[in-house]
Parts: C-alpha cells; structure tokens; sequence
C-alpha cells in the first residue's frame, strides 16, 4: 500500500467531503495514517504510543453511519491525542515515569466527544512531563523532533501533537495549553494551534497541570479545522465544575467575512527584546496583508505583559504542587514497594517517577504556597494576575482582536535551553498572557524565518472564538504556508 | 512553688467536631455514601479514588444541610463561601489533599446553649465548613509495628462538616455536656446520625490550662481518638489533670497531638512540634465560589424545626413538665413528636400520665428493638386509647402495661389481624382488647368473691384495717389481685374493703 | 524586557534559599532528594525566585487577588447516587493490593 497520501496532508473539511462522496473510506484514511506514523515517526517520536484496533473499529462504524447519513462531523478523521488526556484502557502517562502502565478507567470528556462526532483515535502523543515545558524535551520517553529540521525542538508541551498535524500523521490533534503549549509548537512546525477560553473546554479527564490555567485545544491544518474541531469538543460538561453552559454555535459563522473594519491591536510590549528579526519582519509583513485587508491597526499596550512569566512561575507551580500529590504509589504509578516506611516510600516513588523539570516546579510550588511566603509569592502573583487581565479588558474596549507573533523565537535546537529552565521559561512570555486571562487564542502559520516556521497569533475578548478564528481565516486566505511540506520530510514516503 | 491543683489552675477546652452529613451521594461525586455497605472499594470512582484528570463537582444538598445547621447553631451564613485544598500525604487522602474550606466557611459566629451542674453555658461556634472525609486504614498488626496498611476508599470524599467551638469550657463536665447537646441538635435537625462509635461523628479537643484568672491561653494541646461520650470525658479528665501536674510541677507543656488510648485510659503523644505540618491551604481552582443567597438562608432557616431546647421549654411552661421529664421526652425529635401527639390525644391534665408512659415503655421498647419512635407499630393514638381504657378503668395499669408489650412487640397474639400496616392506631386498641377478652373486673359480685377470700387468707390485715390502720388496706388489695390474675380493678376492690370493714 | 537573562548555573549573589530550606520544602512535598540535588535545586530555584521577586515593582495593595477567570459561581449537582465503579477495576492499577484493598507500607509518623 502506497503511504504517498493526498489524504493525510487535507483538511478536515476536504476529508469530509471526499468520504461523503464515497472517494476514500474511514478505514483507508486510518489505514494510511497508521502507514504514514510507521514510515515517518521514528525520527519524530511525536507518537508514544498507537492504537491501531481502536482506530480501525472506529473507521468500520465511521463507514457504517456515513453510509447510513448519521455521520458526526468528525467522522472518518485521523486523531492523534496529547498523552495528558485520559483514554479508558489505553495506558496514559502524561510523558511521565511515575504514570508507566496507568490504564485509566476512564475517557477524558473532550476525547469522548471527538469519538462521538467520528474521529478515529490513531494513538497517543509525546509531550513535556506532565505538561511542564516548552521543548517536549522532558519527556520521560525521549524528545520530539521538529520535522523541519530534525535537530530542533518542536516547541512544547504538546509537540508531540502539533508534530503528528505537521507531518502529515493525523488530521488533526487535541492538545492542552497552560501558558503556550499549544500556540507555541503550533508555530514552531507550521501548523494551526487554538487555546479556546477558559471553560469552553471541559478539563475532565485532563490530567492537571494547573487547573486554574489548563486548557484542552486543537491542532490542525487550517482555521475552518479548528473551528469544526473545537465545535465538536466544546460545551458545558457537569462533570466539569469550571465548564462554562455558553452556547457553542456560530463559532465558524465569521470564517468567510474578511476582516474590513476590524480593529486589530498591536500591542508594543509584544515586540520583546530578544525576538528574532526574521519572526519580527515575518509578524510585521502579515501586519501589512491585514491592514491592506482593511482591518484597522491599532498601537495598544498590555503594561503588565512583562510581569507575565513571573506571576506564570508562581501560580502554575503552586496549583501544579498540589495536582501532583496524588502521585504517591498507593492507587496507580510507580511505587517503592520496598520501602519501610509509607514516608519512604512516598519519598522515593516520587524522586524516582518525576523529571528534573516536575521536581523543580513541585519544590517552587511548595515554596509559594509554605508558611510565611504564601502572601509574598502566590498571592502576590493573584493580584498581578488581576492586573494582566485587566490589561486584556482594557484593550478589547478599544479593538476587536489583538495580534502578535506567537513566540519570539523560531525552534531553537534540541538542547539549547535545558541547562537553563529560566531562558526556557522566557519563551513562553507571548502566549502565557491569555492563559492568565483565559481569554482565546490561536496561532496560525505566518511565513518562515530561516526556513523555519513562524506563528502569527491572534487573541479575543472570552468566547469570542468567531472573532479570532475570522481574523485568522482572513490571514490565512492571503498566504499559502500550509502547502509547503517540511523540510525533514522531503522525499519521505 | 506549690500550686494548690485544683483551685489555682484552670483548663480552658475547645471542641472540634466531625460529623458525617446524611447525603445519598458523596461530597464531591455521586457514589454512594453508604460506605459501610459492600466490601472494600466498591464505592469509588475516579473522583474519590483522586485518579489523574478527575475533578470535584459539589453536593448541593450537603450544602443545604451545612447552613442547616449552622442556622440551628445561630450562626452568621457569609454571602460568599468557597472550597479550599488542605495540602498534605497521608494513604487515607487519595488526592495527597483535602477539599475544604479556609477562610471563609459557609458560616461563622455562632453559639450553642449548654445546661451544667453550676447553670447555663453559652459556648461559642467559631465557623461551621464543609470538606471530605477520607479513606479508612486498617493496620496488618499494631500501629507502630505493622509492616504494612491497607486501604478502603469507600469513606474517601462521603461529605464531613466540622464544626469549631470556642475555646469556652473550664472541665471535662462542660465539653461532655457540650457534645451531648451538639449531638442532640444534629441528630434532631437530621443531618447526622449521631453515630460515635461508628465513626460518623468525630470529636477532637484542644486542652490548655492556665492560672484561673489568667487571660492568656496556655501552650493547647490537641486529643484526639475519642469515640464516645464517656471517652470525651475521660480524655479529657486524664489530660486535664496531667496538664495541671505539669504545670504544678514546673514542667512545660508541649504544643502537640496526643490520642486517647481507651483501654489504658491515658493519652499518648501521638506528633511533636517539628512534624507540625504545613498545609498550604489555597484556593481550590477546580470549584467555582458559592454565592449564599439570602433567599436560600431563609428558606432552609423556616424548613428548621422547633429545637430541642426551646421545645423542652414549652413543655415546662404550657404543661407543667418538671425540668428533667421535658428533657427526657425531647432526647429526640421522634420521641418528641410522638409524645406530643399522645399529650394531645389525651388532654394537657394527663401530661403527667404521657410522660410517664413514654419515658417508661416506649422508651424501654424502643431500646429493647433499637429502632426510633417513627418505627413503633403502636402509634399515638393507639397509645392514647390504651391511656385512656386504663384511665376509665376498664383496663388495671398492668393490663395496660401488657397489652402495649403485645401492640408494640407483636408475635404472640394475632396482631396482623387487628393491625394495618401504618401501625396500630386507637382502632386496633379497641379490638385487640374486645379479642383477647382482656378488661378490669369492677363487677361487685365477682368482686365480692376475691374480697372475702383474701379477708380469710389474711385475718391480721384485716384485724388493722378494722383498727384504723390505712396501710394495712395495701396488703388486702394485693392479695385481691393475686386471687383475680390483676383483673380486678383496684378502685373498686379499695372501695369495697373499705366499705366491708370500717363500717 | 526579560528575555535575555543568564543562565541558571551563573548567580554571584548569595542564594535565596538555603539548602536546609530546600531540604524542608522537599521533605513537605515528599521528594527524596539527594544532597547533590538539593544543592542543585537551591541554586536554581534562587534564581527563578530572584527573577520572580520582580513582582515586586508593582504597588497590589488595592488590588483584588484573581484566584479563576472563571465567571461561574454555585456550580452544585443534585444529591442522586451514580453508579461506581467495580472493585476491580478501582484497584487494577494498583502497585500492590491484597484482599481488595490498596496496600502501602507501614505507617509511621
Ligand atoms: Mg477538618
Ligand atoms: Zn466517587
């Protein structure tokens, strides 16, 4: 069987059409996106793990309710899953030692929608430990590859995900974002990356990072994908206190309209000392197009912008403390069962399940939550956080959308920052902003800078996902990004 | 410096309760509560197992009953309240945190008003809150030799209140008397079963002492493991008192927590001061705030029965009960309620009579079959027809006394035939007593019969009674009953030896 | 603007966070760290919470702690018993079990 597949490099919405019109099958699509994964994986390492019975059952009965007219809107499509969502059966470790084997009992809700609209689960992606990274380099499982260019780092924490999209494996994938980690590798490997508002998606099932900034999203290969995704995925989850009853209809309606009249702002904070000429000069090109388009640019500032990463380092740690203590070796997970003590045991199932990352943000997490320094650090942190969405609701009184580069770096090679969690921590510096305010997100692919990918961000007022996904649509339509294959897999099968 | 104990030093305690709340489901998930049903883990799920990706959903009923009983406590209900994590490792605490509630409770300022030997005692209710219970853990041997725990994470996340006294009481009388009352208001609104043994009402103590007069507080000292009232008494008798001879002897007292061992009746430190834990409470990102709206105070504020107290005292005042009847007759809403009923039935002149029965042979019923009052199959009109047959005399008390024996045990007789389901009620009274043929004889020809006899059967007696001797009548009238089986009616058998003999 | 900053294993000025402090912070977060590590984490997190104190530069005093974006309040789910799951399957992955229950090793404090 040929894996050169037309396929797998659509869109959802050109999938979908071509399997109602009977040109491919559900099975087909699962049974290239299982020969693409074989023949293309092992230098990227996206996937940790496939699924392939799980994914051919789900094309037979894809085929099965096309064939009958009662096809979700997901049906027959490729799914690759961040190994952070909870698959029932299928062993989940969130690229974590300490969760080796964990088979959950259970189905996050975001997954078990995607299933029930259709999409076939091809496996579960590599990622950061439990979320916590920017590179995809602490995984427990080994790093991910960045397909163009094979010594670059994918962006994290989901680069697994955003690979598996990229390179053709899958059709789309879900991923989290906490303070960039779909937006970031979105735009390091040249795909479409959305962080929906906080609470459109249910994070039931979601193994918690930071739950009050954890959000579960989409990568896919255009906008109007995303849009069809997170339509699927999103909605009110009663097994999901925090999961807001917000209707999700009319999300896409805007994806056509263009963007004549919408002011768009710039914020000057967003251009940071550091950020590469070629990512500055790519951002200011697609600037221009908009303008052109006839969206109004507006200079806005977000002055708490360079207080993001601190107030980040503080909260994301303490809630993540506290998420993680229910790894201890009792229920599931890597235990010391020659320990002497229960102490002991805690002790050392945990030194000897988490990576050097996890540990560092657990003891920065203990720290701002201890006795005498939680009024200096975490609540501090609260009340700056305060200040940063304030920015944001500032700035949506006075234009429709704001857009930035995504990060100020294009993918930097593996191992460049791991001895250096700070620097490592700096890259997330335009993307952790939305995740304080929980307002959405998207990245989308803006032109290369030495060859590689640079992401252009746009950010909405809450729920106004039609918003940024219009304003990304209408960029997208100007450029053709999405066609160039990666470097990395020229010539490959 | 010699101290004279027991008048110079005085102990300053402060309680703080744990009571299960009577929800179906969990705090947090929808599995069962009913953790002592089925065998270990059977009731979990991946919410109280605290698997990863799981997240909390509140039981707004164990809400409900939280203000509940922070109302019948009279406490302060803020207009907002939220959850919190207490952050600590223990294998009884799936999630290494438990849920619950910090600075601001769903309720504060409160009081609970407590009878004593020496008057009343107002004791203050700090806060009510609301969190999880956690899991239970048995030891594969003793405690601190045991090579290994298991745990059951059935009781893990069943809903727990906590409510935190004042530290108001001066001896171990003050805190028993203030647990008893606590429990009788639980118990009495219906939020908790009151269970100590059981488990599902919990009770710690923080115990200092000071110079009597003192402002200051001493160095408190927490006791823990105390599951029954007589154990909150001695614990706290035994830790008083080895805190007064410290202090006597100049020795210090240590800030830690020491657990009452019941069958050594002492207390052991159980953590020193450099264990002491930091529990980096903050605020629970995965449950939004509650917004108490005033309507809903109000409305679980009027669906508040009379209390105990204030209903002990209306019995004192509108029926003339003694102190310690209105006490007996409200240990329990039931048993007030049903002897209310009964009051009713026969008039506010026989309260005296209601009393008596209630706190005599229901009471001893309902202890003998260990059910409630709402389970006794005589109902309170069925106990008020038997009051008043006995009352008009067509039934002696001991006939009266048997027969409530057979409506209330039921068995020997056919009660199925006389009864209905609901229970027996005045109806069943009536025909249980024309069916076993069971009446006081007050007929003077029967009478006479039985009177003669026992004239003959004890001539000295009557030699007395003849002499003017009122008591002597006693020792007549009980060989009558003897002779009659107790059906003659004593009334009439007194009239008739009176008439034979002093005239 | 922050992006350029040195590296974590440069840092002249003495360390915000003594070892004995970290060896208490990760003793309340049951992680067993070596002595190797400790040191190692007391010189980065010194320098993360230098960076961190930051913060400091901006006057909260009037500001309101933002705790969830959330706009959601009296989020509650009826009192109504669902289903469980089996024993089986609560326990499945389980480091060690015996007769139903989750095992550990003893407890001492
Ligand atoms: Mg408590
Ligand atoms: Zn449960």
């Amino acid at each position: 069987m040929s894996v050169r597949s037309a396929h797998l490099d659509a869109s959802i919405a050109d999938l979908a059409t071509r399997l109602a019109g009977g040109e491919v099958t559900a099975r087909q699509l699962a049974e290239e996106s299982l020969a693409r994964i074989d023949a293309r994986d092992k230098p990227l390492g996206a996937f940790l793990r496939t699924t392939p019975e799980q994914a051919l059952a789900a094309a037979d009965a894809a085929d099965a309710a096309i064939k009958a007219g009662i096809a979700g809107p997901l049906a027959g499509i490729p799914m690759a899953v961040k190994d952070v969502l909870v698959t029932e059966g299928v062993e989940t470790t969130a690229g974590s030692k300490i969760l080796a084997g964990f088979r959950p009992p259970y189905t996050a809700t975001t997954v078990r929608r995607a299933l029930g609209a259709g999409a076939l689960p091809m496996g579960k992606t590599n990622c950061d430990e439990f979320a916590m990274g920017s590179s995809t380099e602490n995984s427990a499982y080994g790093p991910v590859h960045n397909p163009w260019d094979l010594g670059r780092v994918p962006g994290g924490s989901s680069g697994g995900s955003a690979v598996a999209v990229a390179a053709g494996e899958t059709t789309f994938a879900l991923g989290s974002d906490t303070g960039g980690s779909i937006r970031q590798p979105a735009a390091l490997t040249g795909c479409v990356g959305l962080k929906p508002t906080y609470g459109r998606t249910s994070r039931y099932g979601l193994i918690a990072f930071a739950s009050s900034l954890d959000h579960v999203g989409t990568f896919t290969r255009t906008v109007a994908d995303a849009a069809t995704v997170l339509a699927a995925i999103a909605g009110h989850d009663a097994m999901d206190s925090t999961s807001a009853e917000r209707p999700v209809e009319g999300m896409a309606a805007g994806l056509a309209e263009g963007i004549r009249g919408l002011r768009l702002g710039v914020p000057k904070e967003y251009f940071v000392e550091g950020m590469e000429p070629g990512v500055e000069a790519a951002v200011k090109t697609a600037l221009d197009q908009l303008e052109k388009e006839g969206a109004e640019l507006i200079d806005i500032s977000l002055p708490h912008t360079d207080y993001g990463v601190a107030t980040y380092y503080i909260i994301a740690p303490a809630e993540a403390s506290s998420n993680l203590a229910r790894m201890d070796g009792v229920r599931f997970g890597h235990s010391a069962p020659d320990a002497r003590t229960v102490t002991e045991q805690y002790a050392r199932a945990r030194a000897e399940g988490f990576g050097a990352e996890v540990k560092r943000r657990i003891m920065i997490g203990t720290y701002a939550l201890s006795s005498g320094y939680y009024d200096a650090y975490y609540v501090k942190a609260q009340k700056v956080r305060t200040l940063i969405k304030q920015d944001f609701d500032a700035a949506f009184e006075k234009v429709d959308a704001i857009v930035s580069a995504t990060s100020p770096t294009v993918a930097f090679p593996l191992g460049a920052k791991t001895q250096d969690p700070l620097a490592m921590y700096l890259n997330d510096v335009l993307t952790i902003p939305a995740d304080l305010a929980g307002v959405p997100g998207i990245s989308v692919p803006c032109g290369f800078s030495e060859d590689l990918p640079v992401g252009l961000q746009v950010i909405g007022p809450s729920w106004r996902e039609d918003i940024v996904f219009r304003v990304a649509a209408a960029y997208e339509s100007l450029n053709d990004w999405g066609s160039r294959v990666p470097t990395a897999l020229a010539g490959a099968v | 410096m010699a101290v004279d104990v027991a008048t110079e030093i005085e102990a300053v305690i402060g309680l703080e309760v744990h009571a299960q709340l009577l929800t179906k489901s969990k705090m947090f998930c929808r599995c069962s509560a009913d953790y002592l049903k089925g065998g270990p883990n059977t009731h979990t799920c991946p919410v109280c197992l605290g698997l990863p990706g799981a997240l909390p959903v509140i039981n707004r009923r164990a809400v409900e009953l939280t203000i509940r009983t922070a109302l019948a406590l009279n406490s302060e209900i803020p207009e907002f309240s939220k959850f919190d994590r207490k952050n600590y490792f223990y294998p009884d605490l799936p999630k290494g945190y438990q849920i619950s509630q910090y600075d601001l409770p769903l309720s504060r300022n409160g009081h609970l008003q407590v009878e004593t030997g020496s008057g009343g005692l107002r004791v203050g209710i700090t806060r009510v809150h609301l969190e999880e219970d956690t899991g239970k853990l048995t030891h594969t041997g003793a405690i601190h030799t045991s090579e290994a725990s298991l745990v059951d994470l059935n009781r893990a996340g069943v809903p727990l209140m906590e409510i935190v006294s004042e530290p108001d009481m001066r001896s171990a009388d003050e805190a028993r008397e203030y647990m008893q009352r606590l429990r009788q208001v639980l118990v009495w609104i219906g939020v908790s079963d009151g269970n100590m043994e059981e488990g599902s009402l919990r009770c710690d103590a923080n115990v200092s002492v000071r110079m009597a007069g003192s402002a200051e507080l001493g160095v408190k000292v927490e006791v823990k493991n105390m599951n029954s009232f007589r154990a909150v008494h001695a614990a706290l008798e035994y830790e008083i008192e080895r805190q007064q001879a410290a202090l006597a002897a100049g020795e210090e007292i240590v800030q830690e927590t020491r657990g009452w061992i019941e069958d050594k009746s002492l207390t052991v430190s159980q953590r020193s001061k450099e264990y002491a834990h930091d529990y980096r409470y903050f605020p629970e990102p995965d449950l939004p705030p509650l917004n108490i709206s005033r309507e809903e105070v109000e409305r679980i504020r009027a669906s508040l029965p009379e209390l105990p107290a204030e209903r002990a005292a209306r019995f004192r005042e509108d029926l003339g009960l003694s102190a310690y009847d209105a006490e007996q007759v409200t240990a329990g809403i039931e048993l007030a309620d049903y002897f209310e009923a009964v009051v009713n039935g026969l008039g506010n002149d026989h309260a005296k009579e209601a009393v008596n029965w209630v706190i005599g042979e229901v009471n001893r019923v309902l202890k003998q079959r260990n059910i409630g009052p709402d389970a006794l199959r005589l109902r309170p009109d069925g106990l008020v027809a038997l009051i008043q047959q006995k009352l008009n005399g067509t039934i002696s008390n001991n006939q009266a006394k048997e027969l409530f024996g057979q409506l209330t045990l039921g068995g020997e007789l056919e009660v199925q035939n006389i009864s209905s389901n609901a229970g027996h009620g005045a109806d069943a009274v009536a025909s249980l007593i024309k069916q076993s043929g069971v009446r006081q004889v007050s007929d003077a020809g029967e009478l006479e019969a039985w009177v003669d006899a026992a004239i003959t059967a004890q001539p000295q007696a009557a030699e007395d009674v003849r002499a003017g001797n009122e008591r002597a009548i006693g020792r007549l009238v009980g060989e009558v009953m003897k002779l009659s089986g107790g059906k003659a009616s004593g009334p009439a058998v007194n009239a008739m030896i009176q008439e034979k003999l002093r005239t | 603007m922050p992006f350029l900053v040195h590296g974590l294993n440069y840092n002249p000025h003495p360390m915000k966070l003594t070892i004995d402090e970290v060896r208490h912070v990760a003793n309340l977060a049951r992680l067993g760290l070596s002595d190797d590590e400790l040191e190692a984490m007391a010189s980065q997190l010194s320098t993360i919470l230098e960076y961190i104190d930051k913060l400091e530069e901006i006057d909260t005093a009037a500001i309101p702690p933002t705790a969830q974006v959330g706009e959601l309040a009296d989020v509650m789910q009826e009192d109504e018993v669902g289903p469980s799951l089996p024993q089986e399957a609560a326990l499945a992955n389980a480091p060690a079990r015996e007769d139903g229950y989750f095992r550990v090793a003893a407890i001492q404090e």
